[in-house]
């Protein structure tokens, strides 16, 4: 899109230019922000002005705009090359409006709520007050010992299922697995509440419950994801591995896995960000507790997702102090969620190994 | 049973104590300055190979001298690679892959019950068509790696000395002495090819297959990698498969000519024979079409 110049006729008398002129370069924002301004106008006039009304009609009118004027000089086929690229534009920007009006919304609401009591004390007796420290621990305890549980079964089965198995047997297992992809929360909470109950009887609560109730949704996650990374590495790398008469169980620990590191640990740190804010299969396996309790393999054990759930859902004397902290708690959660993303994206850059 | 070579192979690698083998030995001269030794005889005699249900080689009977280079030619998809692969049990790593004959290495059968391929392989390297180092090992790791991936237990001095003979006979030292900590993707494709090579000698095989070493690469690559696989033969039995009629003349002592009839059907050794014999007074008409350039 260089400037509205005419067609300048070339010495070869070929027409380079698709037989038009060309608008200038601000002609989509201009096109956009005329429409807008056109918009509000009459909508103030009318006393029918809201923002939503204003960027929905703006839209609108800016895509007929600027499809008429392309069309005028630029011809039909770039005109609807420009309407295309603004929907596109406005699709994406619908997308991310749930997202950022999420993340604002968290934050005006979650930030009142955080204090140095938030990250430092529990709520044992403590009337209308106290803080979510042992929430925060129980989130990091109970999701650690459900990713020491799959990480080492998730990533050899997916080395069984990209290295050794074969046939029949690797297609019903993948087929599983893609089936454990989706199911629903709390049958996994109830799986481990059931297993739990036949050695310890009804009513138990424990941290490592609610670990092998994530574990049960995180192992295929990170099944799937290791597969997809342990399919891209070459093959002519395991060859070069047999042809030095490499047993095939060293090619993979010494040749496959190294080649394949950075890919493994980002999928294992989404699916760990993945899993950490699951409330249903915690509710029925960890319990509700107000006290800090460390010790997974003993009594109930908070976490911040059922924490934020039971504030809000039971919150106490003082109403709005229980509400600040369900949300700084919700605060909290994405937080680490964001942090362990960031982590992911780090190692990514970091270990990546070039491939051709 | 494969005999013994295997067992000694095998010997040496469970007792770690290696000091009259070469591959170990820090005080062993490197293949240039080396006078020869003795390598091993490939016989292949009614060998067939198939993916599934196709039929890609039908009967192959010939025999790979010792210390010799046996260029493999044809047209694409004639079943050189496939019949180059078979030799060193790689051609089973395809799914669906079989092999019917019999192909011996010094009369040890190497596809004969309770024959180990990891063994087999130790015995008889392999370099690739496109160069393919390690890409999370060093230069010197490259190298090294038939060593650590064979869990043999080696000292760092003879490792040292390993490595620095293996990349002195890849014709790869002087380039890459003083940066053997950096990663072997680091070098040019030629560099990574003697790379290769270095890593495919480094663990003492008696022959060294060679699946279009050089179609990768620039001429003045291909020109270092030639003058290596004339130098290497003087310790090594090599098969060398080339879509280059000029480096078949130019670099090897036999040469084999395969050929299909028609795309779908079973590729065929038409002939083998003395390279100068193959190129200027070729016994099969199909032969002289090829060498001379008039198909393929």
């Amino acid at each position: 899109m260089e400037s509205a110049s005419h067609p300048v006729p070339t010495s070869s008398g070929l027409d380079l230019r698709g037989g038009g002129g060309s608008l200038p370069g601000w002609a989509t924002w201009g096109a956009v922000g005329g429409s807008a301004g056109v918009v509000a106008a009459i909508l103030l006039a009318t006393g029918a002005f809201t923002v939503a009304l204003t960027l929905v009609f703006g839209a609108l009118l800016s895509a007929v705009v600027l499809y008429v004027w392309s069309r005028a000089v630029e011809g039909p086929r770039r005109a609807k090359d420009r309407v295309m690229t603004l929907s596109i534009a406005c699709a994406f920007g619908l997308a991310m409006i749930p997202l950022f009006s999420l993340l604002f919304e968290v934050a005006k609401r979650g930030i009142p709520g955080l204090s140095l009591e938030f990250f430092t004390e529990d709520a044992r007796g403590v009337v209308g007050g106290g803080g979510a420290a042992h929430a925060i621990v129980g989130t990091l305890i109970i999701t650690g010992v459900a990713a020491l549980i799959s990480v080492p079964i998730g990533i050899m089965g997916a080395i069984y299922l990209n290295e050794y198995g074969a046939g029949r047997l690797r297609r019903a297992l993948t087929f599983f697995v893609d089936v454990m992809t989706g199911i629903p929360s709390i049958v996994a909470g109830l799986f481990a509440y059931a297993l739990f109950e036949l050695f310890f009887g009804p009513g138990i609560r424990l941290g490592v419950m609610g670990s092998v109730a994530l574990s049960v949704l995180m192992i295929p996650i990170v099944i799937r994801s290791a597969e997809e990374v342990l399919k891209v590495v070459p093959n002519h790398l395991r060859e070069a591995a047999y042809a030095l008469g490499t047993p095939k169980w060293k090619t993979i620990t010494k040749v496959v896995l190294p080649t394949a590191f950075a890919g493994l640990v980002t999928g294992v740190m989404i699916a760990i960000a993945r899993i950490v804010g699951e409330t249903a299969p915690l509710l029925v396996t960890t319990g509700v507790i107000d006290s800090m309790n460390t010790d997974p393999f003993n009594g109930r054990m908070q976490n911040l997702a059922v924490y934020a759930y039971n504030e809000y859902r039971s919150p106490g004397v003082m109403k709005q102090a229980s509400y600040d902290r369900a949300w700084a708690a919700a605060l909290t959660l994405i937080a680490i969620v964001m942090l362990l993303n960031i982590a992911a994206r780090f190692v990514y850059r970091r270990y990546k190994t070039e491939i051709r | 049973m494969l005999g013994a070579a295997t067992k000694r192979k095998a010997a040496g690698e469970n007792q770690g104590t290696m000091s009259d083998s070469p591959a170990v030995s820090a005080t062993s001269t490197g293949p240039m300055t080396a006078a020869g030794r003795p390598a091993k005889t490939i016989e292949a005699r009614g060998v067939n190979l198939f993916y599934g249900d196709f039929h890609a080689v039908e009967d192959v009977t010939m025999t790979v001298e010792p210390n010799k280079v046996t260029a493999l030619i044809g047209s694409s998809g004639c079943g050189k690679t496939t019949f180059l692969r078979s030799l060193n049990r790689m051609h089973e790593l395809t799914p669906g892959a079989r092999v019917s004959g019999e192909i011996t290495l010094d009369g040890e059968e190497i596809y004969g019950a309770g024959v180990d391929p990891v063994v087999v392989r130790q015995l008889i390297g392999m370099v690739f068509q496109q160069p393919n180092p390690f890409p999370t090992m060093s230069i010197y790791d490259n190298v090294s790696a038939g060593l650590n991936l064979n869990a043999r237990k080696v000292p760092k001095t003879q490792k040292d000395a390993v490595v620095e003979r293996s990349l002195r006979g890849a014709h790869l030292w002087d380039e890459v002495k003083d940066r053997l900590d950096k990663p072997g993707g680091s070098l040019s494709g030629g560099q990574q090819q003697r790379l290769c090579i270095a890593r495919a000698i480094a663990v003492e095989p008696e022959v060294l297959l060679m699946d279009e070493p050089c179609s990768a690469l620039d001429p003045v690559a291909t020109l270092a990698i030639e003058d290596l696989i004339g130098e290497l033969k003087s310790r090594y039995t090599i098969v060398i498969v080339t879509h280059n009629m000029q480096q078949a003349a130019r670099a090897s002592d036999v040469t084999a000519f395969f050929n299909i009839e028609a795309s779908g059907q079973p590729g065929h050794l038409i002939e083998v024979g003395p390279t100068e014999d193959i190129f200027t007074k070729p016994g099969q008409q199909a032969t002289e079409d090829y060498v001379s350039g008039r198909f393929g």
